[in-house]
């Protein structure tokens, strides 16, 4: 057994990196799919949910009201692009390739997006921008919760750690 | 202190680890059909002549059959916490002895409340039990998304912030690990602890007995703790009682649910308000506290209207004239882990060798690993200040042995002996880089509150 598998305060996340939300305020590695929420350039009270599935690199993109986006027919729309460049500043390009499956040449969010894009990924329905959708408001939830000042001795076992993984 | 003290063994210290090894190697395969039993008789067997005894001995052969129910599973959990509360034990009487410094009297008065909210304590012990019954290598996406609508209510509750965050930070480790099929290594200790944890705090609790406190508060140091969506900040401090009955040392904390891309400076943002603390520690100042309501663990219970700015005050002089002298509190029961020891401590004239994310700092022949991994990146101390440093205040931590956490250095800038704080920008700062900070925590954070505003409750 290695020190890591029996220390209480082995670290298993990386840290997050800072970036700039204006364009992509959420972005998430979950449920086998790079997803999130896209600003949209011209309306600001309409947001697009953005997807790229792991492995079939199945791609949807719509508004929050479930309209298709016009920019994703047969390939990869702007706000796709901008998701997925986001997603590696936020997690590290390595790391976002790994979650795809996807062995770009380099490790950018550029070389990402070609490398799938040349599969001539499918598109797929919108499914599931509705619990994406709801997860950012999940997100956005977290604005709301008070800080407190009782004791909360769990956090011990969340040391913070400066190695980006 | 005596660093020699640290790197002497333990006594059965060895033998408690490998009964929670032994119980923690179950727990990967899951609890419900148990190919390993022998961790779940040994832990039975290490408990026998503990008041637990029959109920773990049930416990223990309920699940080997695969028999096992919820109140079964917070048997074990039970258990596995005892054997790590008398690890914290030993590990805190060795501490006490190498720092020399005096123990308080345990106040034993605790009262046990029964929540008001069972059915979403409960929910949360249905699916720790779910989680134990599949094992970490049986997690998949459906069982950790599970949590969700728990976590999301349990966050909602402030008086069950405790479990509230530790699910929450838990469950984000467990969907990243997903499916647990596929893992190559599996953090077998911590999820274990994070684990029993959890089912403790299901419980009802015991809460601690109050009191309050008037007199001087010196500040040590900050120590930050955070995971992607909660952050703490909590103060280690020196209190003198205005009646100049024993100094202690007290800490005062505070700790807010935050969405993952607030970072950096932007988590000093949302604890600052809450602990006017930080902003005294940020000036170089004391603080004069007035019947301050403090636990018998010597939390403070911080309310800014009990506090007000003091004279000027050092955190070295602190460290170096008061802080020997200052008691150290007991601890709760159920709070007895050793990921919780943090005994502040003040060092000087050691030697310093190995790579910055490898220091370790020497005495006279003894070692002491230097953790500069938790040293907070919004802050103006380095892991290179640390490994130029003449002397340092830090907190002693224990994680499968002893260990330094820096909280504040005095290291040679231009010929000037300089102290630099891992907390200095906790309540605001005008270095530089500080201020870039906390220009692009500002700005991250007022997007996400004009998407809310727009998105949120329509």
């Amino acid at each position: 057994m290695s020190d890591w598998e029996r220390a209480s305060t082995a670290r298993v996340l990386p840290p997050a990196r800072p970036r700039k939300l204006a364009k992509v305020p959420y972005v998430e590695l979950a449920d086998g799919r790079v997803q999130g929420v896209v600003s949209s350039g011209s309306d600001i009270g309409r947001v697009y949910v953005s997807s790229v599935a792991a492995s079939t690199y199945e791609f949807a993109c719509s508004t929050n009201n479930n309209r298709p986006c016009g920019g994703a027919r047969g390939m990869f729309c702007n706000h796709i692009l901008a998701l997925l460049n986001e997603s590696t500043i936020q997690y590290g390009a390595e790391r976002v390739a790994r979650y795809l499956r996807v062995e770009p040449p380099e490790p950018t969010a550029q070389a990402i997006s070609q490398t799938m894009g040349a599969t001539r990924p499918s598109q797929g329905d919108n499914t599931a921008a509705a619990s994406v959708f709801s997860q950012f408001l999940r997100h956005l939830a977290y604005l709301e919760f008070e800080a407190s000042t009782a004791p909360v001795p769990e956090l011990h076992w969340f040391p913070p750690t400066r190695a980006v993984g | 202190m005596r660093t020699d003290l640290l790197s002497d063994p333990i006594a059965g210290l060895d033998e408690a680890l490998a009964v929670a090894d032994a119980f923690d190697d179950v727990l990967v395969a899951g609890l419900l059909r148990p190919q390993k039993i022998v961790g779940l008789t040994e832990l039975a067997e290490a408990l026998a002549g503990s008041p637990l005894a029959s109920r773990v001995a049930e416990a223990a052969e309920k699940t080997a059959a695969g028999a096992a129910g919820e109140d079964h599973f917070v048997s074990l959990a039970a258990a596995r916490t005892a054997v790590f509360g008398s690890v914290h034990d030993a590990v805190l009487a060795r501490l006490a002895e190498a720092t020399g410094r005096p123990w308080e009297e345990e106040e034993a008065v605790r009262r046990v409340s029964a929540s008001d909210l069972p059915n979403l304590l409960a929910a949360a012990r249905s699916w720790l039990s779910d989680l134990a019954r599949a094992g970490w290598q049986g997690i998949d996406h459906d069982l950790i998304s599970a949590s969700a609508p728990t976590i999301s209510a349990l966050l909602a509750e402030p008086s069950l912030r405790r479990l509230a965050v530790l699910l929450d930070g838990f469950a984000a480790e467990l969907a990243a690990s997903c499916p647990g099929a596929a893992l190559e290594r599996v953090p077998v200790r911590r999820w274990g602890d994070l684990w029993s944890r959890g089912m403790l705090l299901t419980l009802p609790s015991a809460t601690p007995a109050l009191g309050t406190v008037t007199g001087r508060l010196l500040p040590l140091g900050v120590d930050l703790l955070e995971h992607s969506t909660a952050a703490q900040a909590q103060v280690h401090a020196v209190f003198e009682p205005e009646d100049g009955s024993t100094p202690r040392l007290v800490r005062a904390s505070v700790t807010v649910p935050k969405p993952d891309t607030v970072i950096g400076a932007g988590i000093w943002q949302l604890l600052r308000p809450r602990l006017s603390l930080l902003t005294a520690i940020g000036e170089g100042r004391s603080m004069e506290l007035t019947e301050m309501p403090v636990t018998a663990e010597g939390d403070l219970l911080w309310q800014d209207g009990h506090a007000r700015l003091g004279e000027p005050a050092d955190a070295f002089s602190t460290a170096r004239v008061a802080l020997p002298k200052a008691a150290m509190p007991s601890v709760a029961p159920l709070d007895r882990h050793p990921v919780r020891i943090a005994v502040p401590v003040f060092l000087e004239g050691y030697g310093i060798e190995g790579e910055e994310d490898a220091l370790t700092f020497t005495f006279a022949g003894n070692h002491l690993a230097v953790e500069t991994d938790r040293i907070p990146a919004a802050g103006p101390l380095t892991p290179k200040a640390v490994a130029s440093s003449s002397a340092c205040i830090g907190l002693i931590r224990w994680d499968g042995g002893f260990r330094l956490q820096p909280l504040a250095v005095e290291t040679t800038v231009r010929k000037k002996t300089t102290a630099v704080h891992a907390g200095a920008w906790a309540g605001g700062t005008t270095d530089k880089a500080g201020v870039k900070a906390e220009k692009a925590a500002t700005d991250a954070a007022a997007v996400l509150r004009e998407r809310a505003g727009r998105l949120l409750r329509k």
